[in-house]
């Protein structure tokens, strides 16, 4: 079998999209592309796409379904690990080093200053999130069907205190079992 | 026991969050902030913006910073493996049956109506991370900040890791 070679090159392609692929895992899939699409061949552009359709049947990061899967493919259970570590271990080493030099030396007033000033930064990005989920909810819904589930959930998880996974797992069973007709279902929690 | 909760703070997070890493982070923070208190608003909002600066997926880069700030290396290991293997097991084990289901309505609405309540959370997330920064930094240096901040992203689509860096620099030269 050629699956030593290949998880080689299975680590090192998913190496290359960790270390370049900045944005978060959806702004990382035209990298993955590249990678298993136009260099390595190992998916044509048609499976690329089923494969990718498949992963967002499904929830959690797409950034490591894809790599896991496409891995398993050509490597077997070996390719499967090596294309995952590939390409998230890198940076989480990165992090546990770098916020652990951070955090010592974090009664230092300047360093201090450091971790407070990028407080409202995380919050612009996670603004700019927001406004990306609900515009792509608003496309879906509409306006007014966003707005009151939106208002609804917030109502049962920040007010009544139930946990998000409730409510979001009511909203997916919902979706899930009512007959596939055209009618709006609230979170019905 | 801490290795379980770290393992279902990270578990459901990503069994039930669509849209990717970036629709996990408030999800994530309910349970490390909200429930179980392992981190602080701020220190959370530290490992989010150096998380936003670097490149690779954004939910595994916190789960295992999350994961060894709170139990070590093992604690970094358990809160990767609960968010990468149960949705890579399930896609690996029912691949068939998610075939053919792949372009179903069904499927595509349960995307499309978890999305407003991921957004709510984000809006709320969001609107933590203001109170907190006018808390520590005050009303000034949070305007300072976060407007130039907003436009550099919004208007510039400057790179995200040169607006922490900017932001860093600012806050040591003038926040102390």
């Amino acid at each position: 079998m050629k699956t030593r070679g290949a998880c080689w090159q299975l680590f090192w392609a998913f190496f290359r999209v960790g270390i370049f692929g900045f944005g978060g895992g959806p702004a990382m899939i035209p990298l993955v592309r590249a990678e298993v699409v136009t260099r390595h061949h190992w998916l044509t552009d048609e499976e690329f796409a089923d494969v990718l359709a498949i992963g967002n049947t499904l929830p959690g990061p797409i950034a490591t379904k894809m790599p896991g899967y496409i891995g398993y493919r050509v490597g077997g259970v070996i390719g499967c690990i090596a294309a995952v570590i590939a390409i998230i271990l890198p940076m989480i080493v990165a992090m546990i080093v770098m916020l652990g030099i951070f955090s010592r030396y974090r009664d230092v007033a300047w360093i201090r200053g450091m971790g407070q000033a990028v407080v409202p930064v995380v919050m612009v990005m996670m603004a700019q999130l927001t406004w990306d989920f609900f515009d792509k909810s608003k496309a879906a819904l509409g306006w007014w069907v966003s707005i009151v589930m939106a208002i609804v959930a917030a109502g049962l998880i920040y007010w009544l205190g139930i946990h998000p996974g409730w409510v979001i797992g009511a909203i997916l069973a919902a979706a899930l079992l009512r007959p596939a007709g055209k009618k709006k279902a609230e979170g019905s929690a | 026991m801490i290795y379980w909760e770290l393992f279902l703070a990270f578990f459901i997070p990503n069994i039930i969050g669509y849209g990717g890493g970036p629709a996990i982070i408030p999800l994530i923070e309910a349970e490390v902030v909200g429930r179980y208190d392992w981190m602080t608003a701020q220190t959370f909002a530290e490992t989010l913006a150096l998380g936003n600066a670097l490149p690779s997926p954004i939910a595994t880069k916190m789960a295992g910073y999350v994961g060894y700030e709170v139990a070590g290396i093992g604690g970094a290991f358990i809160a990767v493996a609960a968010t990468v293997i149960p949705t890579l097991l399930l896609m690996l084990g029912a691949l068939g049956l998610l075939y053919r289901h792949r372009d179903s309505p069904r499927v595509k609405r349960m995307s499309q109506w978890v999305r407003p309540v991921i957004a709510m959370m984000m809006a709320w997330l969001t609107l933590g991370f203001m109170l907190e920064s006018l808390n520590t930094s005050g009303a000034l240096h949070t305007a300072i900040i976060g407007i130039v901040a907003a436009i550099a992203l919004i208007r510039f689509n400057t790179h995200p890791a040169f607006v922490v860096i900017g932001a860093l620099i600012y806050g040591g030269l003038i926040i102390p």
